[in-house]
């Protein structure tokens, strides 16, 4: 089954507020200020969904007196969508094949 | 780049795979119920698929097995509900393997100039049994990436 730590990544991309969080950091680093702006959601709930975030690896966070800044970790993410990639693969030979089948039987009537 | 496209949304006990082929839904609606046809195409490579039964019929039940190069054997069976046409066919599926997962199947055929866009609904009893189906179709080289994910989780991260 799923490690505990592919579950917290999982978790922490099922709500939409943390994915809005998520492409907003695509754009660069960002205080809860500033990641806050275009949300109706207090600071304090963004600020929980940061530590979400950051507990799933998604995002670290510097230490700094003011303003502290939240980053966006994408290789956790790109991990993350590989756990569908086997998946993918599996179905996208069988329809490869499917493909090929199709042409046969398409081949045998018009000949 | 791969044709087939699978959306598998993380929280959400769902799977849509999708694909278009050039040919009319007729032929497609007969690739999916024609136990000739379908030994040909379905199912991992390295594996041999045979057919027991597949009744296309509203309450007709299905099964097929999976024979791997050891002899091992994989059951899956389940019933359809509806009158399987080209206008969409509505199976449950079950893994023998994990008894009482059932998940639901809705494969439609849309055609479109000659080509048709198959989609297959699968919705599961919770996003465990979800996950749990995506996991028996992993490669080798995923399951790869799986530990190396661990490990980049595992190590510290840079916040203080």
């Amino acid at each position: 089954m799923l490690t505990d730590q592919l579950s917290a990544i999982f978790g922490a991309l099922a709500d939409p507020t943390r994915r809005a969080i998520l492409a907003r950091l695509t754009e660069g680093d960002a205080n809860v200020a500033e990641i806050s702006a275009p949300f109706k959601v207090s600071q304090p709930a963004i600020s929980r969904h940061l530590k979400v975030l950051e507990q799933a690896g998604l995002i670290s966070r510097s230490r700094r007196a003011t303003a502290r800044l939240s980053h966006l970790e994408a290789e956790p993410l790109r991990e993350a969508t590989a756990w569908l990639a086997g998946y993918r693969a599996y179905w996208d030979a069988s329809h490869d094949r499917l493909d090929a089948l199709l042409a046969a039987l398409q081949d045998d009537s018009t000949g | 780049m791969p044709k087939t496209q699978i959306v598998a949304e993380p929280g959400v006990p769902q799977i849509v795979i999708s694909r278009e082929f050039a040919a009319p839904r007729e032929l497609l609606f007969r690739a999916h119920t024609d136990p000739q046809l379908l030994v040909q195409w379905l199912g991992p490579r390295a594996v041999t698929m045979s057919v027991e039964r597949y009744d296309v019929h509203d309450g007709g039940t299905w099964r097929f097995i999976h024979r791997d190069a050891d002899g091992n054997e994989y059951g899956f069976h389940g019933v359809f509900h509806g009158t399987p046409s080209v206008d969409g066919i509505v199976r449950t599926f079950e893994f023998e393997g994990a008894p009482s997962h059932v998940s639901l199947e809705t494969v439609t055929f849309e055609e479109r100039g000659g080509r048709t866009l198959v989609r297959t609904n699968g919705v599961f009893q919770s996003v465990e049994d979800r996950d749990a189906m995506i996991q028996s179709g992993m490669e080798q080289g995923v399951n790869e990436g799986m530990e190396r994910l661990e490990e980049l989780l595992a190590r510290p991260t840079t916040a203080a």
